[in-house]
């Protein structure tokens, strides 16, 4: 049993599931009510999840863990990480957020939504905290369902080609991955994904397995040329689907590369980096420059969703512990902000039902509440210091520079283009003159609102200003997988020579050192 | 001379004719008013058939000299067919009852007792151990399903379809009965043994074209491609209680008997069997994905449906090893709970007047107008789409697990590969149920035995892992009594 004596990790998945139940027999205010309740309990075991993780040096590398062979040829194992820990943390923050945009947003069929939104979180928690690769595929695949039913009956009017999209897309980029894992389980002898992690499979294998998988998590990221679904997913879907969408599924792509790409195959993941720098660049460049033109809100900030996601790639393929932890600090900023951003536009779509940004202008004027917390994450977006995106951008793009500083160099300018996306559609959104009569008619920010978008502005600072406490539950973690992939690791272009050695170095090197060979 | 062990094994049939005949007597004379009994008490003689496989029937052996075989395997698929049979009769008695009072249905005391009839050819399909035994077995079968095909004598559909079975599968039977001439021929012998020990001894031509046959006339039974033909209009035509039942026992009678063959009887020809397999298997997946997409009437849907899961049960025995006949058994046990459920929803689709509808249109927004019944069809139709974490996604799982340990790699990843594009149509239902504005309701009424079929398949489909460890210790028990 865990150092809490009592299995949180099931409690969280059997928390939701319970409520998911009970709101489909409920009318729709009780359904709202359960619905937020749930999420708020599964909130509260979230930071108790985080309080009690134990961050010391010599702690285990799985905590809370757990065990029941009940499915045969698979278990029941759960047992969460540093990484996963900050993943689950961030969607049982964001899930009470997406119940509350919801609240008045969605006013018919409200049981079943809540109750696949429910579903959701029970599936989200699963993926990050199953520790048998079945059970993982298992939740993976099965968010499908409940998204697939999100956008298509609550989206909006293209909505059924986009749900179509999004699952078949998803879908077909999944199965070959299961095969790859069916072929692991048999090589490795064992479904856990700790001793897989540990496993080394032959090269030659190795190669096919990590097409198999990035496959999948390539989709899932989006990677850039297969990212075609989110624009048509976030566009049509509901405000709190496209959060969630944005904020927590497009993670488990990264949260895949983690877990099974990077440790799993080593020596591919270093083969198959110049492919994955490639689509990287090109999605940086062109994603941003395709978002610079969008007349359309959401997909403006879906297309800046792939543009980020390719600073995370860069940074985990980098193979070092700066790339590495900045991609998990881009994951959990761009989490928060996107799906803050997307809240913002649901804000006004609620009230003039359109996102069209023309039909917009001068919203300083009128709704000075809402131009500045729009203003906020505009600003995280676009990775200013002092907001989550600049340390998680920073740090994947010195760990890439290690790397390579062509990659560097092409990644970095996606934070100048996120600038100019970003400010244009601030600027042509909240400034200028109220020239629409009925812009000038809109109410600022009600107080169901404010305690939306408040607690994300917090997170969102709180993360720039002291992001150690985020960064230090995984840097042992990270560490781990560092020491794991290093055989493999691909020397960088750089030739970047150790220089006098300062006391940021000094510290460095002893967390490379904290936690020797753990991974073996 | 018929010893007393051969007798006591074959049980589950003589139960089954036993009944079968006295309850033929029961309707002949008491006439059709006793339909709704005669089908409780066919019901019954397939539990006591079915309680009889607990004891030697299910264990026994051989019996009759190796004609019959009376194993594990043989007790694992009569389980089976004799919960799709029952089911299929039970449902049946509504579907058939006159629309109005006073009004002409067809409700026969003869429906139940020609499935029973069929379940003994499908019973002695699946103990063959002889090519005799496999012949007369299967011909028991199909005549009782060409004339259920077209039982409702007035619908011209129903003729038509009773006639095109019958007309193809007389062919059918043909080329079944030229192959088993050639093995016979060339091994010397009827006996699956004796033909596996011919087949040891090196694969003659003859042995090659009689093992060709054999298998083609067994594909069409199956309803694998390209002996598919007749799935679609036989599924639409026939009334839907039958077209429930032709799509779940004979199907499992059917690929049961296909394995026997395969690994009793031509087991020695090894690769040479598993490439018609393995051809079989990709094109019936890949064709019945394609073919369905365009499809309006959802009887056709699932015809094509049920070519396209041939298809994927098909692989595992196209592994040729026990953990492969183990996967596609319990693939079968798994199609059976989602084709019955599936089709007891199909039954409930009644236009206002109570008339059968079956235009996939006439779905839409059927979540709203009947929400439990939506849901069960989703749940159906995402697990025959194999999307976890539904069961129907676990059947998928151990076929291609068992392909992966054959090392039939590429053969595992065409198959999955294809399986997304059998996943559109079956969203394409969920899309019309959930997605588009309501239609014209359905009838209401409750149909209490209906709705509890329904539930139950629904939570054997959704709690299922649950059985896993069951269902894996069932069959690899059936796939081990084989090697």
């Amino acid at each position: 049993m865990n150092q809490l004596g009592f299995p949180i990790l099931t409690l969280m998945m059997a928390v939701p599931m319970a409520a998911a139940i009970a709101c489909l027999y409920a009318n729709d205010r009780a359904a709202r009510s359960i619905a937020l309740i749930a999420t708020l309990i599964d909130l509260a075991l979230g930071v108790v999840l985080w309080l009690s993780f134990d961050q010391s040096a010599n702690a285990a590398q799985w905590q809370f863990t757990e065990y029941a062979p009940l499915f045969g040829r698979f278990a029941w194992a759960l047992g969460i990480d540093g990484i996963a820990l900050m993943l689950i943390v961030l969607t049982v923050f964001l899930m009470p957020i997406c119940i509350g945009a919801s609240w008045v947003a969605i006013d018919k069929r409200v049981g079943e939504y809540m109750a696949a939104f429910l579903l959701m979180e029970v599936l989200m928690i699963g993926v990050f905290t199953a520790q048998d690769i079945f059970l993982f595929y298992v939740m993976f695949e099965a968010g499908l369902i409940p998204m697939y039913l999100i956008i298509g009956i609550w989206g909006g009017a293209e909505r059924i080609y986009a749900s179509y999209k999004f699952f078949l897309y998803t879908l077909l980029g999944s199965v070959l991955m299961l095969i790859a894992m069916m072929w692991m389980v048999q090589e490795a002898g064992s479904t856990s994904i700790p001793v897989l992690m540990a496993y080394d499979f032959p090269a030659q294998a190795q190669t096919w397995l990590w097409l198999a998988f990035f496959a999948s998590f390539a989709v899932k990221m989006p990677m850039w040329p297969v990212h075609t679904w989110l624009p048509d997913a976030h566009v049509q879907a509901p405000t709190a689907g496209s959060v969630i969408l944005a904020g927590v599924l497009l993670k488990m792509g990264g949260y895949g590369f983690i877990r099974f790409s990077l440790p799993m195959f080593p020596e591919a993941s270093a083969q198959f980096a110049p492919l994955v720098f490639g689509l990287s660049m090109v999605a940086v460049v062109y994603t941003s420059l395709v978002a610079l033109v969008q007349s359309d809100m959401k997909k403006l900030i879906a297309y800046s969703s792939v543009a980020h996601m390719a600073i995370v790639t860069v940074g985990l393929f980098a193979f070092n512990q700066q790339g590495i932890e900045g991609a998990m600090m881009v994951m959990l900023g761009h989490g928060l902000v996107s799906g803050a951003l997307f809240l913002c536009v649901g804000v006004i779509y609620d009230r003039l039902h359109t996102r069209e940004i023309s039909r917009y202008g001068g919203l300083a004027i009128n709704m000075p509440k809402y131009a500045v917390l729009f203003l906020l994450f505009t600003m995280a977006a676009v990775g200013l210091p002092g907001t989550s995106n600049f340390v998680g951008e920073f740090l994947a793009l010195m760990g890439v520079y290690q790397a390579s500083s062509w990659v560097a160099i092409v990644a970095t300018t996606g934070i100048i283009l996120g600038a100019a996306y970003m400010l244009y559609l601030y600027r042509r959104v909240a400034y200028g003159e109220l020239v629409h009569d009925d812009v000038r008619a809109m109410p600022d920010l009600s107080g169901r609102e404010m305690w939306l978008l408040a607690p994300i502005a917090v997170a969102v600072l709180w993360m720039g200003i002291y992001p150690e406490s985020f960064i230090a539950p995984m840097r042992a973690d990270v560490a781990s997988l560092v020491a794991r992939t290093d055989r493999a690791k691909p020397a960088g272009d750089s030739k970047l020579a150790a220089g006098k050695p300062g006391v940021a170095a000094e510290s460095h090197s002893t967390e490379n050192h904290e936690t020797p060979g753990e991974a073996h | 001379m018929i010893d007393n062990a051969s007798l006591l094994m074959v049980m589950p049939e003589l139960v089954l004719t036993i009944g079968g005949l006295v309850l033929m007597m029961v309707a002949a004379y008491a006439g059709d008013r006793t339909a709704q009994l005669v089908s409780w008490l066919s019901v019954a003689t397939l539990l006591a058939a079915g309680l009889t496989l607990i004891g030697l029937p299910g264990h026994g052996g051989i019996a009759f000299d190796g004609l019959y075989r009376a194993d594990a395997f043989a007790a694992y698929a009569k389980v089976l067919i004799y919960t799709a049979a029952a089911a299929s009769i039970l449902v049946a008695p509504r579907f058939f009852a006159p629309l109005t009072t006073g009004g002409v249905g067809a409700v026969r005391a003869e429906f139940p007792i020609l499935i029973l009839f069929s379940c003994i050819g499908m019973g002695m399909m699946v103990s063959a151990g002889d090519l005799m035994t496999l012949y007369v077995g299967l011909e028991l079968q199909s005549l009782s399903a060409y004339v259920l095909a077209s039982f409702m004598r007035q619908d011209t559909r129903s003729a038509e379809a009773g006639l095109k079975y019958f007309v193809l599968g007389a062919l059918a039977s043909g080329i079944l009965l030229y192959g088993i001439s050639l093995l016979y021929g060339f091994s010397g012998s009827t006996s699956f043994e004796g033909v596996a020990v011919a087949m040891g001894n090196g694969l003659s031509n003859g042995l090659m074209f009689g093992m060709v046959f054999v298998l083609a006339g067994l594909a069409f039974k199956i309803s694998a491609v390209p002996f598919h033909m007749w799935t679609p209009d036989v599924y639409e035509g026939a009334p839907t209680p039958v077209t429930a039942f032709f799509a779940s026992a004979p199907k499992v009678a059917a690929i049961g008997l296909t394995i026997r063959v395969a690994i009793e009887a031509l087991g020695p020809g090894g690769m040479a069997w598993q490439q018609i397999v393995i051809f079989v298997a990709l094109a019936s997946i890949l064709f019945g994905a394609v073919a369905a997409i365009g499809q309006t009437n959802i009887k056709r849907l699932m015809a094509y449906s049920s070519i396209n899961n041939v298809g994927f049960a098909l692989i595992g025995l196209a592994c040729g090893t026990p953990a492969g006949v183990a996967a596609t058994m319990s693939y079968m046990a798994i199609y059976v709970v989602m084709t019955i459920g599936g089709f007891v929803c199909i039954l409930q689709m009644r236009d206002k007047d109570g008339v059968p509808v079956e235009t996939i249109a006439s779905l839409s927004g059927l979540s709203q107008s009947r929400k439990g019944l939506a849901a069960a069809l989703a749940i159906f139709m995402f697990s025959l789409a194999g999307i976890p974490p539904l069961f129907g996604f676990w059947a998928k799982f151990l076929v291609f697990d068992a392909a992966v340990g054959a090392g039939l790699l590429g053969l595992a990843a065409f198959g999955i590969a294809a399986s997304v594009i059998g996943a559109f149509y079956y969203l394409k239902i969920i899309k019309t149920m959930y997605f588009d504005e309501p239609a014209a309701e359905y009838a209401t009424g409750t149909p209490l035995l209906e709705n509890a079929i329904i539930a139950v398949c629904a939570t054997i489909i959704v709690l299922g892992y649950l059985l896993n460890p069951a269902l894996d210790s069932a069959s690899a028990a059936a796939a081990a009594a084989l090697f």
